[in-house]
C-alpha cells in the first residue's frame, strides 16, 4: 500500500507534463507512513523511453529525505506515451527491494500506478491518496 | 566500530573492514550497482574491496535507478 498526499500527485503530473516528451523522474518521501514529499531529479538520459538518475543528485536528495527526518519510499518515473506498467527494462533495472516504484503515465487517460519489484517480478500494489 | 550508514548509526564489530565487506554485512545483493559515498566523496566501485572503513566514518549507499522501454 502507498498512502500518498493528493498536492504530491498532482505535483508528479505536473512535472511528467512541463518534462514530456522525455520522461521525467525523481524520489518520493514519507513520514509517519505517507508520502509527503516529492523531489525531482534529473534524467541524465533525457530520453523520450528512458530514465537514469544522476548518482550526485540522488545522495543529495537522500540527504534531504534525511534532514527532514523522513524515509525514502519510492523511485518514481513518468511514461510520457504508454501505460502506467513497468517495461520489462524497468523491472530488469529495478534492484532495490526495499522501495516502491511509481509510474505516471499521460496515454490517453493520465493514471499514477505503483509497484513493488522484486527477483525480476513486478507486483501492483494499492494507491490511497489522502 | 562506530560507523553512519545512510544515515543511522551502527555498531560493527569487523575490523578491518572494506566497502565491499560492509555491503555484504547490510546483504547488498547487486554492490556492482550502487553507489557508495565515504565521508560524502564517491568511491570507485573497482576500489570497494580495497578501500577501508575507519571508526566514526559515514558511509551512504544508493542503488542505481532507472529504466526504460
Amino acid at each position: 500500500m502507498l498512502r500518498i498526499k493528493h498536492q504530491v500527485v498532482d505535483a508528479l503530473f505536473e512535472q511528467a507534463q512541463k518534462d514530456a516528451p522525455l520522461e521525467a523522474c525523481g524520489y518520493l518521501a514519507e513520514k509517519n507512513g505517507v508520502v509527503e514529499l516529492h523531489l525531482p531529479l534529473k534524467n541524465i538520459d533525457a530520453s523520450k523511453t528512458h530514465f537514469s538518475l544522476d548518482p550526485e543528485e540522488q545522495f543529495k536528495a537522500f540527504r534531504v529525505i534525511r534532514s527532514r527526518e523522513m524515509r525514502l519510499k519510492a523511485v518514481y518515473h513518468s511514461h510520457p506515451a504508454s501505460p502506467a506498467l513497468p517495461s520489462p527494462e524497468d523491472i530488469r533495472l529495478a534492484f532495490d527491494p526495499f522501495l516502491s516504484y511509481v509510474i505516471v503515465s499521460l496515454d490517453k487517460e493520465c493514471s499514477v500506478k505503483s509497484f513493488r519489484i522484486k527477483a525480476g517480478a513486478a507486483t501492483e500494489e494499492a494507491i490511497e491518496i489522502v | 566500530m562506530e560507523l553512519k550508514v545512510n544515515g543511522e548509526a551502527k555498531s560493527v564489530s569487523a575490523d578491518p573492514l572494506s566497502i565491499s565487506d560492509l555491503l555484504k554485512l547490510f546483504k547488498v545483493e547487486m554492490p556492482d550497482m550502487v553507489s557508495v559515498q565515504l565521508n560524502g566523496t564517491f568511491v570507485d566501485r573497482p576500489t570497494f574491496g580495497v578501500t577501508l572503513i575507519k571508526d566514526k566514518d559515514e558511509i551512504d549507499f544508493l542503488y542505481y535507478m532507472g529504466g526504460g522501454q
